[in-house]
């Protein structure tokens, strides 16, 4: 059975196809939908192309960064410095990276050998806001909440975060070898006077997570008040336990607050 | 849909959500780039697309509509290897080659942007996600270095079709 390909070219005709999202697979990259539809896991009847859709721009709307949900991942890691650089250059290799994409890799489902979604962490850090559409329309709301949410009915146009002086910090673990998984990521970042301070963490459970008990204590032995790490075949839940406080620890120290 | 591949303009007919891998192999018969891990992993079937390497696997053909796009088939000339690949050669950077053509692939893109000699640094980020199980790294980063300072003996012992013999080339060469 061949998928009926739908590739809009305006950002408003995507919107209008994805309607309420009802039997329509979206297709960004591909680089993890492509594979499952190549082996049949996936056969989607419907499938909306968007690389046509003109969302895959980068821009500066006043103090707002606004990242289309087709910015190849690679084009963030190739940008100079800042907490989704240092993150996005370890989503797998650059060749991948030409192919993911930012929207996909907040929205794509949890896997069950690895954790997906690292850009998770440093868009939390960020303070980042998704815009997407679906049943009831579009809405933008904090990432953190679209992450919790129910992602499966949404069409991820952009994600946007403030600019602002900020202090930010990224440690985290992996496997030595490019397109290894993260086992956890931790980003921080604060404003310098220490207010604002948000911290996401990626790798360590099915979405990425914001660390608001430890935002509010300072206190990184609080990360599994926030976060409950998962076994996948990256690293073992114990693991991920006895080296989450460190790492946020670490990354906290970095961010040298008053 | 239309792809131009080394070069060549050709019509495409497989479906829209085909991976560009299996176009190139299945339906144009291009078999340089291989299918290995088929889930972006093993970096053997990358290709080149507009110039840049991409994970054929993980490329829609609906997504590249249009794309010009590289093979090994389409390096060097006639009869004569590409400088990368007369490297290879020169270096016995290659054991069973299975992952030859994707690193090939790559170190040509990459000198092709560097435009002059890359440091064993860039290698290893432009190669990190090609795999090689049985050589090891070293003689194909040290053949990659040499292409890119243009450190490459001509290969005189290339085989060739004897008398009667009929010619071969490769699909998707160059006319």
């Amino acid at each position: 059975m061949t998928a009926d390909v739908l590739v809009p070219t305006s950002a408003d005709e995507a919107v209008s196809l994805y309607g309420d999202g009802g039997g329509i697979t979206v297709f960004a990259g591909g680089t993890i939908l492509l594979p499952e539809i190549a082996v049949g896991r996936e056969k989607p009847e419907r499938a909306l192309m968007l690389h046509r859709a003109g969302l895959d721009t980068v821009r500066v709307d006043g103090d707002t960064v606004v990242i289309g949900a087709m910015v190849p991942i690679a084009a963030l890691a190739d940008a100079d410095g800042g907490v989704l650089a240092s993150v996005a250059r370890h989503v797998g290799d650059g060749e991948v990276r030409r192919t993911a994409t930012v929207g996909g890799n907040i929205a794509a489902p949890a896997a069950a050998d690895a954790q997906r979604g690292d850009l998770g962490a440093p868009l939390i850090a960020l303070g980042a806001r998704v815009r997407s559409t679906g049943a009831g329309g579009e809405r933008i709301e904090p990432i953190e909440e679209f992450l919790a949410g129910d992602r499966a009915g949404r069409l991820v146009l952009d994600v946007q975060y403030d600019r602002f002086e900020r202090r930010s910090s990224t440690t985290g673990l992996r496997r030595r070898h490019a397109k290894s998984f993260s086992i956890a990521t931790v980003v921080a970042c604060a404003r310098p006077d220490g207010s604002d301070l948000r911290i996401g963490v990626s790798g360590v459970a099915p979405t990425a997570v914001r660390l608001r008990a430890v935002e509010q204590s300072r206190d990184a032995g609080d990360v599994l008040r926030d976060v409950d790490p998962i076994d996948d075949a990256v690293a073992s839940a114990a693991y991920r336990r006895a080296v989450l406080p460190k790492l946020v620890r670490e990354a906290l120290d970095q961010l040298e607050l008053p | 849909m239309r792809l131009i591949v080394n070069g060549v303009e050709l019509d495409v007919v497989s479906a829209p959500l085909t991976p560009l891998l299996h176009v190139l192999r299945d339906e144009l018969d291009i078999t340089s780039p291989k299918a290995g891990c088929q889930q972006g992993g093993c970096g053997t079937c990358t290709v080149l697309v507009d110039g840049e390497p991409r994970r054929s696997c993980l490329t829609a053909v609906a997504a590249v509509d249009g794309a010009s796009i590289t093979t090994v088939e389409g390096l060097g000339d006639r009869g004569e290897l590409s400088p990368v690949q007369a490297a290879f050669h020169n270096h016995y950077a290659a054991q069973c080659g299975f992952c030859t053509p994707g690193m090939v692939v790559a170190a040509t893109a990459l000198i092709e942007r560097a435009g002059g000699p890359v440091e064993r640094g860039d290698v290893l980020e432009a190669l990190g996600g090609h795999y090689c199980r049985c050589t090891g790294y070293v003689k194909i980063v040290d053949a990659v270095i040499a292409a890119s300072r243009g450190e490459v003996e001509k290969i005189d012992d290339l085989p060739v079709s004897e008398a009667g013999e009929p010619e071969v080339t490769p699909k998707g060469s160059p006319a």
